[in-house]
């Protein structure tokens, strides 16, 4: 009965903050919402035992990206993105693809079925910590995609300085 | 004394209902006392800053309130309790009003991982270094905040200098944490302090020399502490971020501040100079100190952490400020690459078995 609360709790704010982040005129006030919906997003991560992965949701989204966010809408012109419409013309098209996938994820609910219970209970993971058998994990038995993320994100790096250096030089 | 209270409650609540009240009460006693003792300090602090900066510069700080001066804190306290608050009318409300709320919290927050002596955590948690380095990085919302919402060019200069400076030297403090973490094995703060007291030196300064060295310079960065205070640079930007506060919110920053200061130096403790333990050969070599109870241990916790606190004070008397793209270049090109290396040999070593 708590763990439905807890659950419902955190779905439904996540829901409300989400339609706040991108209802706000100010962009600032977006990012401050955005905050708070980390945040109730790292609670479900914590509901679920794996403390690693929510403390990492505050530091990398919270503490680096949305402060980079920040950065970004700062330097915005304010006053002229405050008179700009919020909801975009082609608001139709975007309205019949969400509409089209809530559909087809909800006909796919009713063919759910629960996968077999792998050895990492919860019982499990309290006595090794989560961390630990994270780490294990990743660098054991999916070592390999696991390098092909890192080597997107460096690719990411590269190009992000590749460009910054061209503008440079011009 | 504990269980007589339990089964006076569990008389009226039942068993489990009684030990959960008990729980809760025994917490909120804990963090009680873990705020207002770091308040106390926090005033003391800045008392004890302006004493030694004081005879650095051959002045004698505070000495008119009390004796010694020693009242100083208080007094400054009721004054900026009864200041005028003042807001500017282009200020955007609501977060000028939450900014320092914000920082000041996450500092607060921050306390309730660490462990001042053994046993003696309000969160024993697994992921506490991590917990932490959240905390540190959501107090950089404050600043930023606070500069943009007061709607004046000092302010929002000092936020976004020091949004980039925390944001740089984050990375290179947990970097510099991750030798700490590969050589205990673990993120919990009290499993830290035992592996280094298992540990043939005592604390992981020593082998963790560079670690050291990277999370020491970052430390300051981080608190926006002298030299790289830039973000309130008095000589070019009155104040920075907190330009427009008065009263109670500007003592809130500088609370935050003081809490921060307190923090990293509690970290430190923690991570390189084994918390409140002595080093084992000590504690063989005078063995009735180990008959001693366990919270007579906080005053070595708390002795490192005014070593470090006198640290702050000795270097803004001694260094000048840094230009900021000296602070940057310093940030990205030494500290980060230095606690790479760092991250390698320890790794390195480890496999070896020589950690």
């Amino acid at each position: 009965m708590l763990q439905q609360l807890f659950f419902g709790y955190y779905a439904f704010m996540i829901i409300i903050l989400s339609l706040l982040v991108v209802t706000r005129g100010n962009p600032v006030h977006s990012v401050m919402w955005m905050l708070l919906l980390f945040f109730h997003i790292a609670g479900l991560y914590l509901f679920l035992n794996a403390e690693f992965i929510a403390a990492i949701q505050v530091i990398v989204y919270a503490g680096a990206i949305l402060v980079l966010f920040l950065f970004v809408v700062l330097l915005l012109n304010l006053r002229e993105e405050l008179s700009l419409r919020q909801i975009a013309g082609s608001w139709p098209a975007a309205f019949f693809i969400v509409a089209a996938l809530f559909i087809t994820v909800t006909a796919a609910l009713g063919a759910y079925v629960q996968g077999p219970v792998g050895s990492y209970s919860i019982e499990a993971i309290r006595s090794e910590t989560h961390t630990k058998a994270l780490g294990r994990l990743l660098y054991t038995e999916y070592l390999f995609p696991f390098e092909i993320a890192s080597l997107i994100l460096l690719v990411a790096v590269v190009g992000a300085v590749v460009l910054a250096k061209r503008k440079l030089r011009s | 004394m504990i269980s007589s209270v339990t089964s006076f409650l569990a008389s009226f609540v039942g068993e489990p209902m009684a030990d959960m009240i008990l729980n809760i009460v025994i917490i909120l006693i804990k963090v009680a006392v873990v705020i207002v003792g770091t308040l106390l300090h926090v005033a003391y602090a800045t008392y004890w800053e302006r004493k030694v900066i004081g005879h650095m510069q051959l002045r004698l700080g505070p000495r008119e309130v009390g004796p010694f001066g020693l009242l100083q804190p208080f007094a400054d306290g009721v004054k900026l309790f009864f200041k005028e608050d003042i807001i500017p009318a282009d200020a955007d409300k609501p977060i000028f009003y939450l900014a320092p709320v914000i920082f000041f919290t996450s500092a607060l927050t921050s306390l309730s991982v660490l462990p001042f002596f053994d046993g003696f955590a309000v969160a024993n948690i697994n992921v506490g270094l991590l917990f932490l380095l959240a905390m540190s990085s959501l107090g950089a919302y404050g600043i930023v905040m606070s500069g943009w919402s007061a709607g004046s060019k000092y302010s929002f200069l000092g936020g976004l200098r020091s949004a980039s400076q925390v944001i740089s030297y984050e990375i290179a403090m947990g970097l510099s944490l991750v030798g700490v973490m590969i050589m205990a094995g673990s993120l919990n703060l009290t499993e830290i302090v035992r592996a280094q007291y298992n540990y043939p030196t005592g604390f992981y300064a020593i082998p963790q020399i560079l670690g050291f060295f990277v999370f020491f310079v970052a430390m300051f960065a981080e608190t926006n502490r002298l030299p790289f205070d830039l973000p309130e640079a008095e000589s070019e930007l009155v104040a920075g971020y907190f330009t427009e506060y008065s009263g109670f919110r500007f003592a809130m920053f500088f609370l935050g501040e003081y809490t921060g200061m307190l923090i990293m130096s509690s970290i430190g403790t923690v991570c390189f100079l084994g918390g409140w333990t002595l080093p084992k050969f000590v504690m063989e070599a005078l063995p009735f100190l180990s008959e001693l109870p366990n919270f007579v241990w906080i005053v070595v916790f708390l002795a490192k952490v005014y070593v470090f606190m006198f640290l702050f004070y000795w270097v803004r008397a001694t260094l000048p400020r840094y230009r900021y793209d000296q602070l940057m270049n310093i940030g990205w090109k030494l500290l980060i690459p230095l606690a790479l290396v760092n991250v390698v040999f320890s790794g390195t070593l480890k496999i070896m078995g020589w950690f």
